[in-house]
């Protein structure tokens, strides 16, 4: 025994220690250090001044003491027509309309123009959760929820990068981001991506997270569609650590627009924290200070929600809060929010859900700025905090809750098409351009892998090859939809340039926009948000909530009846009208109407013939002669129980339902009453109903019998088993015949 | 020109002239698509600039006009004035001749950000 003592903690302790979320480090709030979330004694109160249509100071700095930031954001980022009056509501009532469902969002976005970043934080900074969910509700720019997703690998493989981008397209994804673990690869990995999403769903934004140039040069040449690498950050030394200006930014933002580019701008708390830069402000006033400078240079979204800082944020006092509170804050600068939750932010969990959970209820622009379509230890971003580990859960979700989280279940046949079509589709590319050659057997195993782990040795030196001659020969998305269409794969040919044709319009340039599976852009400006409270705003269509709805785990009644008819077997023919036992060793087991019709296997696994056998076994064991009744009248454990104690000699029955539950009853009882019962029917096992079998007998006997105790586990047996017995039940209610005399069955083969 | 959110006649065109449309498979087989092809037309980018506008974001629209006149550019040239306007790569003249080039080839609104590069650079030591 562990003695507790001043260095030990009590048992009690050391048990709750060992649990995962231990694993996470929370840090002591430390305002001096940047370790505040929502608000630092450091942080400047709101105001601004203006004078002859400019201002001279804002959030307490007098013009000539502006930063690059303030300059950039007072210079360009505020409706100065409007900031007069935002600047004068009291924090409370604009935190309140921001909420209210009767204030529209117009409203909120027209003030919210006006206010200056200290101004926003303190406004967001009193919004409790649930307000913070409505604001999000309400806010948001496009009426339809989204999703983003990250497809990449460890190793970079073509094959398996088109194959799990067509699964995520499939999946629902609209926007797919990969990046590289060797740089070089980076043109590689956006064709296989191309390719595997217009296998997978029509109208899927692809992006290619690399440097600055490089990932400029890939849009350029239309292998990509949209990009959100370029970061922002909230003082100026980490800015200009980060290698940029405002000016900078907001010039590569207009590049990207210029070739035809979505482009969001990254943000998020914690970065600053890391970089030893906060300024002794909190989080979220440094985060204002992005969104309004991404506001200022004219990007149309920002990806935030922590995003490589969300732990920072998640080790601090209402630092989830905080996440949550950056992108509604996005939505009020009117612009797209992609919600961050694509960093684990922690070891346990429910902290990880709990992060993500409000954001996934309240609808976002996209829920994640990417979820791991992948496995974690293939996330070359890092693990995010959902991953496919969890896309079942996820699924789970939506269907729990009924909202759109974007996914969607896809049946296993179709998931299996896809990756063999996008795998061979990217291999005839490749091989038709001499860019790589790849075996057959790789085909088979990149079609089949869970992850890349699964596709053994590669030659990582073809990735590198293939993709140095795509960058080096100037390869255009033309060249991608002319060897598809040379080497067999016509439609997904069409496909893409169906997309570059929709691309050229540049209606995906504005807020929030994504392509649905029918090329219509989906905008603020062709889906706005027109929540006002119940009854309005976005809803699933009927097909859409279908989606949600049809889990492939879900199982009706049917499912169950053609489940239990594989287990049939010739066996417990009837055998005549049951009569009343004589011999005081007879002992009736009363089995429920379904038994040897449309019920043939117990939740445990075994056959009701295999339970019948066992115990008729224990009964024979200790010297007694069962026999096997069917009663046709009642679906009720007690009473059949009742009943065959009833029938038999030795007034001792065994009742068993079809699912298992099974007990030991006597004549002379309550229906409700009996001797011993088995109640958790899929953890009997078959030595139990011997034992249960052996009681009856010594019941019968009048000796002592030594009752079995419930097995018991610690798993969600009810979650498990539930929607099975509820189906069983509904097999065994369907041949009730009220008034219908008990009918023998007969025992033969049962032992 | 079209109004705001309107499409032109005949619909969008490329940045090479050829209408959106004929952006064809048949074409690509015919090997007729090249880069200019791809690229977005700066017509397009001053009509969403316009929706933009009507949509409670002038600065977006602003964005959207730079990019029209970006559109200009070639892309080695695009990727040079970005690394001008990083910190530490150029001193205030050089950013004000720049503006003036760009001003001069009828970019003016990219030439307004690096004139106001310099200003700031200068007051905030991010010049050469």
């Amino acid at each position: 025994m562990t003695v507790p003592g001043p260095q030990q903690p009590v048992g009690r302790i050391r048990f709750m220690d060992q649990q995962r979320v231990n694993l996470d480090g929370f840090a002591v709030e430390d305002p001096d250090l940047g370790l505040v979330a929502l608000r630092s004694p450091h942080d400047p109160g709101p105001g601004l001044v203006i004078s002859d249509g400019r201002v001279v100071q804002m959030d307490g700095v007098a013009e000539q003491d502006f930063d690059s930031l303030d300059a950039y954001i007072a210079r360009h980022g505020l409706d100065l027509a409007v900031a007069a009056e935002v600047m004068a509501l009291p924090d409370t009532e604009l935190a309140r309309r921001a909420v209210r469902p009767d204030v529209p969002r117009a409203e909120v976005i027209r003030l919210c123009a006006g206010a200056t970043p200290a101004k926003l934080a303190r406004v967001l900074a009193l919004l409790r959760p649930a307000e913070l969910m409505m604001a999000m509700t309400k806010l948001r720019g496009r009426r339809t929820p989204s999703n983003q997703a990250h497809v990449t690998n460890r190793l970079d493989d073509p094959l398996l990068l088109a194959a799990d981008s067509a699964t995520a397209a499939a999946f629902g994804f609209r926007e797919i981001e990969t990046t590289v673990p060797v740089l070089a690869d980076a043109p590689s990995n956006a064709v296989a991506c191309l390719i595997g999403a217009a296998v997978g769903a029509q109208g899927v934004l692809i992006q290619c997270s690399v440097e600055e140039a490089l990932e400029l040069e890939l849009g350029m040449r239309g292998l990509t569609s949209y990009a959100e690498t370029v970061s922002l950050y909230g003082t100026e030394p980490v800015f200009t650590d980060g290698d940029d200006t405002p000016w900078s930014k907001a010039f590569l933002t207009s590049a990207y627009a210029s070739r035809g580019m979505k482009m969001r701008v990254s943000s998020g708390a914690g970065a600053e924290v890391l970089m030893a830069g906060a300024e002794g402000k909190s989080m979220l006033y440094l985060e204002a200070r992005c969104i309004a400078l991404a506001r200022a240079i004219g990007a149309q979204g920002v990806q935030n929600g922590g995003i490589d800082g969300a732990s920072v944020a998640g080790s601090v006092p209402r630092g989830l809060r905080e996440l949550m509170c950056e992108n509604v804050m996005v939505m009020m600068r009117n612009l797209e929010s992609c919600s961050g939750n694509d960093a684990l932010m922690s070891e346990s969990d429910m902290r990880r859900t709990s992060r993500t959970l409000p954001i996934v209820l309240a609808g976002s622009d996209f829920v994640f700025s990417g979820f791991g379509s992948i496995q974690r230890y293939d996330n070359m971003f890092g693990p995010s905090n959902f991953n496919a580990e969890d896309i079942d859960d996820f699924l789970a979700m939506q269907r729990d809750w009924g909202v759109d989280g974007g996914l969607r279940t896809v049946p296993a046949e179709e998931i299996a098409e896809l990756r063999r079509y996008a795998a061979q589709a990217c291999r005839a590319v490749y091989q038709h351009l001499g860019l790589a050659d790849f075996t057959d057997d790789h085909l088979e195993r990149a079609v089949d892998a869970a992850g890349s782990k699964d596709l053994g040795e590669t030659d990582t030196l073809a990735v590198l090859s293939a993709a140095h001659a795509i960058r080096e020969g100037g390869l255009t998305v033309v060249d991608i939809v002319a060897a598809l269409d040379e080497t067999g794969y016509e439609a997904e040919a069409e496909a893409i340039m169906e997309m570059t044709r929709a691309r050229l319009s540049g209606d995906y340039l504005q807020t929030a926009a994504i392509f649905d599976e029918e090329l219509r852009v989906l905008s603020l400006v062709t889906d706005p948000n027109d929540y006002a409270g119940p009854g309005t705003g976005y809803e699933p269509s009927p097909p859409r909530q279908a989606e949600i709805d049809d889990i492939r785990q879900a199982r009706g009644v049917d499912d169950l009846r053609a489940e239990q008819a594989s287990a049939a077997e010739l066996l417990l023919a009837p055998a005549g009208p049951a009569l009343a036992g004589q011999d005081p060793r007879d002992v009736v087991i009363g089995v429920s109407p379904a038994v040897g019709r449309d019920v043939w296997r117990s939740l445990s696994g075994l056959t009701v013939p295999e339970v019948l056998g066992e115990l008729l076994a224990g009964l024979e064991e200790e010297g007694c002669a069962g026999r096997v009744v069917r009663f046709n009248d009642t679906v009720d454990l007690g009473r059949i129980g009742l009943a065959a104690a009833r029938l038999a000699g030795s007034g001792i029955g065994i009742g068993l339902q079809g699912k298992g539950t099974a007990l030991i009853h006597r004549r002379d009882l309550a229906p409700l009453a009996n001797l011993e019962l088995y109640s958790v029917a899929p953890a009997v096992t078959r030595g139990l109903y011997r034992l249960l079998g052996a009681n009856a007998a010594r019941h019968a006997k009048g000796a002592t019998p030594d009752p079995a105790r419930n097995p018991y586990n610690d798993e969600a047996i009810e979650a498990r088993y539930h929607t099975t017995v509820i189906a069983l039940m509904a097999l065994e209610r369907a041949w009730v015949r009220p008034g219908e005399p008990a009918e023998e069955l007969s025992a033969e083969g049962l032992q | 020109m079209t109004r705001a959110g309107e499409r032109p006649p005949g619909g969008a065109r490329a940045l090479s002239g050829r209408p959106v449309g004929e952006l064809t498979l048949e074409a690509v087989r015919r090997g007729e698509i090249r880069v200019p092809d791809l690229r977005i037309h700066p017509d397009s980018l001053e009509r969403q600039a316009r929706v933009a506008e009507e949509h409670g974001n002038p600065q977006l629209a602003e964005n959207l006009r730079r990019a029209a006149e970006l559109t200009a550019l070639g892309d080695d040239e695009v990727l040079a004035i970005y690394e001008a306007l990083r910190p530490g790569r150029s001193t205030a003249a050089q950013l004000a001749g720049l503006a003036a080039s760009l001003d001069g080839r009828g970019l003016p609104r990219c030439a307004a950000l690096l004139t106001e590069a310099a200003e700031i650079y200068t007051r905030r030591g991010l010049t050469a």
